[in-house]
């Protein structure tokens, strides 16, 4: 078995408040292997993001990576003083954004920061530098890009600033690329030309892809394993055919009856009620179980650990073959509420 | 048979994109107009749910603006219950019409007064209107109102911000439905939600259009969403409708090139794993867009006919290749 490129075990992130200690990332551990692509779907609130940042290091104060560790090709690098990690950055994890307008400067060609950004992680000439520049805006399918690079952000579309970024992170090669909604601010057409390209990117150059998003259409479509996150934690990751299709933990579960598709007709979606917890007030015990149809006493004082299910992982009472009451609960459901209001 | 409950014939909407007179004068330049909407027609019957899809500067949005009156077409007609919403002559009527049409954005934080009550937001439009004397009645119908919606009367008491998105949202319904709307024109209602509380609010919707017999339309450019929601659909590009017809036969059997393209595109959560025709290029500049068909540029079936003359809204689909039978039907499912 080879070794993971990224791999982040139990790993929690708190924001110190006047009002007491939030914790927004409570015990995720996962693992992306070279070549991979693992999506990260949740709703908003869910940690998504925050998973991202710590990984790449910009956690800003008041937050705090408060425990775990983080490897990248078996070297840590949650615990690296800020010079290294500044190196760690850009040169072995590439970083792609949901707005392409605020990761590149208005005011230079993008030609300019694309060789700025190649000279800094390698050891290219400026002519050198160039010529790669314009080969990574070619490779990213941008027309006649040895005219193009000479052109600034404003002159691009959406679509093309984002591929702008795509070739920016590129630019050193390199082994872990973060994608933060990287297709939220485009319109379907664009979208799914981007979508194939960071699939195309992961495929030719074994690129392991972090792929943050809340639209599971996307994911559906270019991950190999997806996690779901709610209120800190992973309730479920797996191969993405298992958590798309039969999905186990009851938020997952809920989550993808909630989507209207293009393929099925249904007179009412299926509704979860109530909305995510403040991090302020996650529930004891399962964070979910205030909304859980199958929801009984142990869930509201034990945390589920993430259980084995098949090739899948699931933080859910229900599969715990060991509770022999797990599985009449598995048929049992509570009404569910009407109209989801939480107090 | 009866007249269709909304007639919008020929809409048109020009908007002056020039450069300001003196840089003209002292830099040169013609005057510059980008047409947002250009001949858009369609009827919706009552208690129907008509949709608008179509890509970021399509025009959709103001078409949805046109209709309740928030901004003027520059030509073109708007007939809502037979009272004409564009003739200056039909003014007091008009007046009495507007309570019954209601708007739903997309950004409940931008849409509800951050500084009133939310009581006081929802009995604004019953106070505007004079629909219930008497401080009582109206607490009793807020009350009512936010049941309806699925909040609790003790709620209005609260400033928006204390609410969720989604529960804000609801609030902007409520409000909708005080002046006992009958058409509700909804821009992207759900864009600004999370999937679990954008399913409360869809279904919510349908609820109460069952209920009160509603009429809506609905904009969005999510293609999956209005397929739930509609019971028509009219898909926009570059400020045209290319192809209308019923939600069911659009999907199962789209006609218009660019439909198809769309449909195509969307990320599939079915995982088929089917054969997509790779999409091709980007929204052309609407203020200068392509000659004779707009979609012709990016369109596999375009020859000379379609770079020169404006194809006509015909058999369902403005499209030259589909009225020449160039194309290949796919068979009504």
């Amino acid at each position: 078995m080879t070794e993971p490129v990224l791999s982040v075990r139990d790993l929690r992130v708190e924001f110190v408040t006047r009002r007491g200690v939030l914790k927004a990332i409570d015990g995720v551990s996962f693992d992306i292997a070279k070549g991979e692509v693992l999506g990260v779907v949740g709703e908003s609130g869910a940690g998504k993001s925050v998973t991202g940042s710590a990984i790449i290091g910009l956690i800003d104060p008041p937050g705090r990576i408060a425990g775990g560790e983080i490897w990248l090709s078996g070297s840590r690098i949650d615990n690296l003083p800020p010079e290294e990690m500044r190196k760690v950055r850009g040169k072995r994890i590439g970083m792609i954004f949901q707005d392409p307008l605020t990761s590149l400067n208005p005011l230079y060609r993008i030609g300019e920061q694309l060789v700025e950004t190649i000279q800094t992680h390698t050891d290219l000439s400026a002519s050198a530098a160039r010529r790669r520049a314009i080969e990574l805006l070619a490779e990213v399918g941008i027309p006649a890009p040895e005219r193009r690079i000479d052109g600034y952000p404003h002159e691009f579309s959406g679509g093309m600033r984002q591929r702008v970024v795509i070739a920016l992170a590129l630019c050193a090669e390199p082994e872990l690329i973060i994608a933060d909604e990287p297709t939220t601010a485009l319109d379907v057409s664009v979208q799914a030309q981007i979508i194939a390209l960071l699939k195309r990117l992961g495929r030719e150059r074994g690129t392991a892809i972090m792929l943050i998003t809340h639209d599971m259409g996307v994911i559906a479509e270019t991950a190999d394993r997806v996690a779901v996150m709610y209120a800190g934690r992973i309730a479920e990751i797996g191969p993405v055919r298992d958590v798309v299709q039969n999905p186990l933990h009851p938020y997952a579960r809920g989550l993808m009856g909630a989507i209207p598709t293009l393929a099925q007709d249904a007179d009412r979606l299926v509704q979860i009620p109530g909305s995510m917890p403040r991090l302020s007030a996650i529930p004891p015990g399962c964070p979910f179980h205030p909304r859980c149809p199958h929801a009984w006493e142990r869930c509201t004082v034990d945390r589920p650990a993430p259980l084995p299910h098949g090739a899948s992982q699931v933080a859910c009472h229900l599969y715990d073959r060991n509770d022999p009451t797990a599985e009449a609960h598995q048929r049992m459901t509570h009404p569910p509420a009407e109209e989801g209001v939480a107090a | 048979m009866t007249a269709p409950y909304v007639q919008v014939r020929n809409l048109r909407r020009v908007f002056d994109v020039s450069k300001p007179w003196l840089n003209r004068v002292l830099e040169g330049g013609e005057r510059q107009f980008l047409k947002a909407v250009d001949g858009v027609s369609f009827d919706i019957a009552k208690g129907e749910t008509f949709a608008l899809v179509g890509e970021s500067g399509s025009g959709k949005s103001t078409v949805a603006r046109m209709v309740v009156g928030l901004l003027p077409p520059t030509s073109g007609e708007v007939t809502i219950a037979g009272v004409s919403m564009t003739d200056r002559a039909a003014a007091a009527e008009r007046q009495r019409l507007r309570r019954r049409i209601q708007m739903i954005f997309q950004d409940p934080y931008a849409s509800l007064n951050p500084r009133w009550r939310v009581d006081r937001i929802i009995a604004e439009p019953i106070r505007a209107f004079k629909l219930i004397e008497g401080d009582r009645a109206i607490r009793d119908r807020v009350g009512e109102l936010l049941t309806l919606v699925g909040l609790h009367p003790d709620d209005g008491r609260k400033y928006p911000h204390e609410f969720s998105g989604g529960q804000r949202q609801r609030v902007a319904i409520a409000r909708a439905l005080a002046s006992n709307a009958e058409f509700i024109v909804c821009d992207e209602p759900t864009s600004a939600l999370d999937v679990s509380v954008q399913a409360q609010i869809l279904n919510l919707m349908r609820d109460l259009q069952d209920k009160f017999g509603l009429t809506y339309l609905f904009i969005s450019h999510n293609l999956a969403i209005v397929r739930h929601m509609a019971t028509r659909i009219g898909v926009m590009y570059l400020g045209r409708i290319v192809e209308i017809s019923g939600g069911r036969e659009l999907f199962a059997a789209p006609k218009h090139p660019y439909t198809r393209m769309l449909l195509d595109a969307v990320p599939d959560i079915g995982m088929t794993g089917r054969q997509r025709i790779p999409v091709a290029g980007e929204i052309p500049n609407p203020i200068n867009p392509p000659p004779g068909c707009t979609f012709h540029p990016r369109c596999p079936y375009a020859n000379e006919r379609c770079r020169r003359e404006i194809p006509p809204l015909e058999e369902g689909a403005a499209c030259h290749a589909v009225h020449e039978r160039r194309i290949d039907m796919p068979a009504a499912a």
